[in-house]
């Protein structure tokens, strides 16, 4: 059996590591800048309508060399607030 | 003739793009066309001893630029084949001796001349940069199949993009099929999938590269090695031919079927 069975191979963690890198390069936000972005995005949206911070999800998807900002808000169901 | 005006550079240094200057050349003129090279690394001029022309130098890019002789005075013809022609960089200058409104109008009194100017770019963003891709009619980003190679190479598409020059086509160097069959270096397509854009040639790492450049002939010239192949394949696509990629992994196989049956 290859001594290599089970670890990772290289050129997997190049990919990866590349494919994060890249979106930092080409849009100038960093994680630490997208973790803010968020807060903000929270905080502005929950002024008008209730949603669930945890389940919020905010990512940077690509689309051939250009990339988009994808935001994943479930909102709060409204049965328990508006029935009074 | 209108000669069209290729550029190629890579953002990171040492990835292969003089070889890649010397060998397209000597593929395209070894197919009939007029191809004149220009080396855009002033001060550190490489295209000259790659190419196997260093001792005929009288003249140089910046001579031209500051006209102290005629275009033509500047061209070293290369008698291996009817009409390559290299024009030298100087060696004893910097980038800053040449503008990229320069190098607009040098090509601009060159194209009627020929079918191809091909220019090697420095490595970088900067100066000598900018100077390359100025006259570009098409750029080819350089890369290998490494972290920060590619890394360079997408920075220089994106400012390609931005200075309207793109979109930029791609070769890949010195990869080897080996590595990448046992997952220890990017393949193709992973190259292609974080860097999406078009791909126009797939070097092999080939010992026979080194033998080249030692003895300052170009591999293309003879066209048997499998880097050699590879170069004359772009120089075809180039022509508008459309060329099936080298299968380098089926070669691997048979390689290794032919090894066990030994
Ligand atoms: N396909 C290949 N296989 C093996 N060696 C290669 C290959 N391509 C290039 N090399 C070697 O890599 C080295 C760098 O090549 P080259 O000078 O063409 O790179 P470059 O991009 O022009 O460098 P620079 O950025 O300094 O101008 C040389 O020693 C060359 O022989
Ligand atoms: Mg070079």
């Amino acid at each position: 059996m290859s001594p290599l069975f089970g670890r990772r191979r290289s050129a997997s963690s190049a990919k990866e590591r590349l494919q994060l890198v890249l979106i930092h390069d080409r849009t100038d936000l960093t994680p630490a800048e997208l973790d803010i972005l968020k807060d903000d995005l929270i905080a502005t949206i929950s002024r008008h309508v209730e949603i669930e911070p945890s389940a919020v999800e905010i990512r940077v998807a690509q689309e051939g060399r250009s990339q988009r900002l994808v935001a994943d808000i479930p909102l709060r169901s409204n049965a328990r607030r508006r029935t009074h | 003739m209108t000669a069209k005006v290729v550029t190629i550079t890579s953002g990171k240094g040492g990835v292969g793009k003089t070889t890649a200057v010397a060998n397209i050349a000597v593929a395209l003129a070894s197919r009939g066309q007029k191809v004149v090279c220009i080396d855009g690394d002033i001060g550190l001029r490489n295209l000259d001893v790659v190419m196997g022309l260093e001792n005929r130098i009288v003249y140089d890019l910046v001579d031209v630029v500051e006209g102290r002789c005629r275009l033509r005075q500047a061209m070293i013809h290369d008698k291996r084949l009817p009409e390559l022609y290299l024009i030298p960089a100087a060696q004893t200058r910097d980038k800053s001796a040449v503008s990229p409104s320069d190098m607009v109008r040098l090509c601009d009194e060159l194209r009627p001349e020929c079918d191809w100017i091909l220019i090697d770019s420095p490595a970088g963003i900067e100066r000598g940069f900018r100077n390359a891709i100025a006259p570009a009619d098409k750029v080819l980003v350089m890369t290998n199949p490494e972290v920060s190679a590619v890394r360079d190479a997408d920075r220089v598409v994106g400012l390609l993009d931005a200075e309207e020059k793109g979109p930029a086509s791609l070769i890949i160097n010195r990869l080897n099929p080996a590595m990448v069959k046992r997952g220890d270096m990017l393949s193709v397509e992973d190259v292609l999938d974080l860097l999406a854009i078009e791909l126009i040639g797939i070097v092999p790492e080939d010992e026979n590269v080194l033998v080249a450049s030692n003895r300052g002939t170009p591999l293309a010239l003879d066209g048997k090695s499998r880097a050699g192949q590879a170069f004359q394949n772009i120089a075809r696509r180039l022509m508008g031919e459309s060329v099936p990629f080298l299968d380098l992994e089926t070669h691997n196989l048979l390689q290794r079927i032919f090894a066990g049956r030994k």
